[in-house]
């Protein structure tokens, strides 16, 4: 059994081998999960905000879809995964709260959803599943050796994507 | 919108802060046991600004799960509020607000079940100490607050805290959390975070004299 290492909110790792990344109760954010299948390298990103260049505090890369997925293919890359293989997944993104659509902050898993798939797609990182939207929050574990995605809720079974 | 930072907000505006949870909270302790009918205690309420990353083992871990209100607040400050506490201590305190018929005790707290009108109940409570927080900051400030419908969630820590630390999010890397024990014959931890924007945090750093 290898290591389960814990991704706060804001913050990236990546692992290898028998190892797995995990970030708990995602909300509104989403949890990026990206690895090279040939050699099982791949991490796990939990961004909060979609657009680094929409705000002025952006030091912290890891916070937003699109700086967070490009440091996250460099550390993987970093660790000997190669760019062109690239896969990912996603999960995350809920509406926790129902009010009126009155400001943008409301929406902001769904735009956290846009922007992580289209960085994806600006890359050419292929997207294979995604577990996205909804109300509800989520724990997610990415096992990158064989890229399966489990996914609990509260109330709810496993899902393994 | 001047460049007010998180993270430059002075110790002086801590103290502050922790000022306006004792008032709020001792103003929710007096509506709470009004309404609960029986006496109800509060501890020094503590005031943190934490990371992100520290968030949820603050609560009890990311996974724990919390019964959160939610609002948002208009008038001379704009922003939300969040109250919440655990599970058990919401299932407690919904109890006792029902005279106790829903046979709720230690051992059964955590895995109750909140249906209609446990939710709705809860709402209330969420709504009490919420009002009573606001009413403190307004009497503090004369700032104008009015307070929207509460919306209420029940789901893990971290997914519910990932709500206003998005709101915090735009304005920096930190989260501020105003910690209260309440206890009566059990103890319930409650954490309220409120979420101004910034130029509303001027106005009740002007209006209280500290910038």
């Amino acid at each position: 059994m290898g290591e389960v290492i814990k991704v706060g909110m804001a913050d990236l790792k990546t692992c290898s081998g028998e190892d797995a990344v995990t970030t708990l109760g995602l909300g509104s954010c989403v949890g990026i999960a990206i690895r090279d299948p040939a050699t099982g390298i791949g991490g796990l990103a939990h961004i909060m905000l979609p657009d680094s260049t929409e705000i002025r505090n952006n030091s912290n890369r890891p916070k937003f879809a699109d700086t967070g997925i490009e440091d996250l293919v460099s550390e993987i890359v970093k660790l000997g995964g190669n760019r062109s293989r690239l896969v990912a997944k996603i999960a995350g993104g809920a509406q926790m709260f129902a009010f009126g659509s009155k400001s943008d902050m409301i929406r902001v898993g769904e735009r956290n959803v846009i922007a992580s798939k289209q960085k994806l797609s600006d890359m050419k990182i292929p997207l294979l599943a995604e577990d996205t939207g909804k109300t509800y929050g989520r724990t997610v574990v990415f096992y990158p050796k064989n890229g399966e995605f489990y996914i609990r809720s509260v109330g709810m079974p496993e899902k393994v994507i | 919108m001047k460049d007010l930072n998180m993270e430059e907000l002075t110790s002086q505006y801590f103290d502050v802060l922790k000022e306006l949870g004792n008032i709020g909270a001792g103003n929710a302790t007096t509506a709470l046991a009004q309404m609960i009918g029986c006496k109800v205690d509060m501890s020094v309420p503590q005031v943190r600004l934490l990371e992100f990353k520290e968030v949820g083992e603050i609560v009890g871990g990311e996974e724990q799960i919390m019964v959160s209100i939610y609002l948002q607040v208009e008038g001379d400050v704009e922003g939300s509020i969040m109250f919440m506490l655990n599970k058990a201590a919401a299932a407690h305190m919904v109890n006792k607000l029902m005279g106790g018929m829903l046979g709720i005790d230690e051992t059964n707290a955590a895995e109750y079940e909140f249906g209609e009108m446990e939710c709705s109940a809860i709402k209330e409570v969420g709504n009490i100490i919420t009002g009573a927080y606001l009413n403190a900051l307004s009497g503090l400030t004369n700032l104008k607050i009015y307070p929207s419908v509460p919306q209420l969630g029940i789901d893990m820590a971290g997914a519910l805290l990932s709500v206003p630390a998005v709101e915090f999010g735009v304005m920096g890397d930190n989260i501020l959390l105003i910690q209260t024990k309440f206890s009566d014959d059990v103890e319930l931890d409650g954490y309220f975070i409120l979420i101004p924007d910034m130029e509303s945090y001027e106005r009740i750093l002007m209006s209280l004299g500290v910038m």
